[in-house]
């Protein structure tokens, strides 16, 4: 008797396959936060920002380009490039922060993650990855691009291409230092508030508001007021790094002699960020 | 087979709350009802068996594995649906119970597979590629409930998995967990404050009241024992009572009826003599079997 047509319930399948340890699971968040932060695999509305604000960015890299092979002069460098395209940045990870980590807890999906072989430093090492590296491809991508203008128009040959990797390369480095501090504040705040638009205004709250601190300190009566005074905002402190790496005080802030105390702030507030962050999400997985 | 032991398993939080203190409880393989009130330790347990708390004092063992030192392992074989609401609403229930089982340690093209036939078995076909906002109450609990099967526990956690359903939804997720716990072959402990729903699906039952243990057994020797004969008949009802207490029956007068255990089979056929030897008026006689609730009652009211 033939039972084609039939619709057959094959019943529970129990699952034989490998299981992955908790490396992979990390690479699967880290994949995962990575492919939102541009809105991939989400709807069409949340792609509009960020690849609105990665277009921009890439324009200017794109005609800084175009202008440095016609005139052979720069609009920007690549470290000055990171320094003019901070405030575009900041609003990109005041929208992607809370897209990564506020999200989850609005959803309170967290239980279900961390019933999971997934534990609390893992969630933070894949999410600041995530942050880090989309924050590094907004910044290093348009600098290949520069880099690129610049190698084919080269009237040295090879000598003028190894010239310009040489100029690429601290410039990348530059941007893995931006991506680190943008990344590890923004999802500070954001991990405090399950309220996107409250983790948003916070976000650019910290960035901005520390600015006029910044503008009032520099104009003080004091050097050492002045030579410290980029230490109050996020955005100075980075120049100042650079200023003090470079060994410049022509880049619009000056650091005098202060220049490793610059150093070791960002480095501490990049650590402490992360603990905290660290710490905030050991509490949220016990639930 | 014995899937959770605890020995007097206590856990006090900081400030003093004791939530579970001295359980000592061995689970059979089968659908578990773990019954108390909001409050009484429910969640700490599941919780401690999740090892996502420590236990303060006392033992743990899933399947034989320590869920302090082997987490992993643990977690591995076991699946959790939390009782608050947990999905995001702006991805579809497939990608969403792929990506966690992703995070279960499946490998991509697997957690795709497992994801739509998880959610085949719990009943949602075409819907599943709709954003979950969109969806009702009763299929947010099917997801969860999917998501929690994704990987193939061997034993999964339910907390109040009828919570927010309307009557059809409670039965048919019911339904859902008796199936899992019959034809899928997995173990299933289900959270409840509502008896009635657990007993009608679970083979044993664990009853837990301000973090001690009530009771734990099997529903059928909780059940067995306790059938009632209840007699009423309009006049002579004293009579009656000394003639069965006569022979040998414990009778406990209830209002107007006698209630009477039905110890042997052939108590029934001698009670029906009883009534008829006296030539009483038989009003009714009614062959109650006791609801597990009852039980706790009735202990409860003898412990004060």
């Amino acid at each position: 008797m033939s039972d084609a047509g039939v619709i057959h319930d094959i019943g529970y399948q129990r699952y034989e396959g490998p299981r992955l340890g908790r490396a992979a699971v990390l690479g699967a968040l880290y994949q995962h936060g990575l492919r939102a932060t541009f809105g991939l695999g989400r709807s069409a509305k949340s792609k509009i920002f960020p690849w609105g604000v990665a277009g921009i960015v890439l324009l200017v890299a794109v005609i800084n380009a175009a202008v440095r092979s016609q005139t052979g002069t720069w609009l920007f460098d690549y470290y000055a490039f990171d320094d003019s395209m901070s405030w575009l940045v900041i609003f990109f990870v005041a929208i992607v922060a809370p897209e990564l980590v506020s999200r989850d807890l609005r959803s309170g999906v967290l239980p279900l993650y961390f019933s999971r072989p997934l534990r609390a430093a893992d969630y933070v090492i894949a999410k600041v990855a995530a942050l880090v590296t989309a924050v590094w491809l907004l910044l290093g991508v348009p600098q290949l691009i520069m880099f690129l203008g610049g190698a084919f128009t080269s009237k040295t040959g090879m000598r003028g291409v190894w010239h310009e990797v040489g100029l690429l390369l601290p410039g990348w480095a530059y941007s893995v230092l931006w991506a680190f501090v943008f990344a590890s504040i923004s999802l500070l705040i954001a991990s405090l508030t399950g309220k996107r638009a409250f983790a948003a205004g916070g976000i650019v709250a910290v960035f901005l508001m520390t600015a006029p601190v910044v503008g009032v300190l520099s104009v003080l009566p004091s050097r050492t007021a002045n030579d410290l005074a980029g230490l109050a905002s996020p955005m100075s402190l980075i120049s100042g790094v650079e200023a003090w790496l470079r060994g410049r005080n022509d880049l619009g802030i000056d650091v005098g002699d202060f220049g490793v105390i610059y150093g070791i702030e960002a480095f501490c507030l990049i650590t402490a960020g992360l603990l905290l962050l660290l710490a905030r999400y050991r509490k949220v997985a016990s639930l | 087979m014995t899937i959770i032991a605890t020995q007097t398993l206590t856990k006090t939080y900081g400030g003093g709350v004791t939530a579970l203190s001295d359980l000592t409880v061995d689970v059979e393989a089968g659908v578990i009802g773990l019954v108390g009130a909001n409050g009484a330790g429910k969640s700490t347990f599941i919780k401690i068996m999740l090892g996502l708390l420590a236990p303060s004092s006392g033992e743990v063992r899933v399947f034989g594995l320590d869920p302090v030192t082997e987490t992993d392992r643990v977690r591995a074989r076991v699946g959790y649906m939390p009782e608050n609401d947990c999905l995001p609403p702006d991805v579809s229930a497939s990608e969403f119970v792929t990506h966690v089982g992703r995070l279960s340690g499946l490998p991509k093209t697997a957690a795709r597979e497992r994801a739509s036939e998880a959610l085949r078995h719990v009943g949602l076909y075409e819907e599943r590629y709709r954003q979950i906002g969109g969806y009702s109450t009763g299929m947010k609990q099917r997801v969860k409930l999917a998501q929690a099967l994704v990987h193939d526990p061997d034993l999964l956690l339910l907390d109040e998995p009828t919570n927010g359903l309307d009557p059809a939804g409670r039965d048919a997720m019911l339904t859902l967990i008796h199936r899992i716990g019959t034809e899928f072959g997995i173990s299933v402990v289900v959270c409840s404050h509502l008896l009635g729903e657990v007993e009608r699906i679970c083979d044993s039952l664990i009853a837990i009241e301000a973090g001690r243990l009530l009771r734990a057994d099997r529903i059928s020797s909780m059940t067995t024992a306790s059938d009632v004969l209840a007699v009423e008949v309009s006049e002579g009802t004293d009579e009656l009572a000394s003639a069965l207490r006569a022979l040998g029956f414990i009778v406990t007068p209830d209002g107007r009826q006698l209630l009477v255990p039905l110890e042997s089979e052939s108590a029934y056929d001698r009670i029906l003599r009883a009534v008829a030897d006296l030539d009483l008026p038989l009003h009714r006689l009614d062959q109650r079997r006791h609801r597990v609730a009852e039980l706790f009652t009735a202990k409860e009211t003898a412990d004060v």
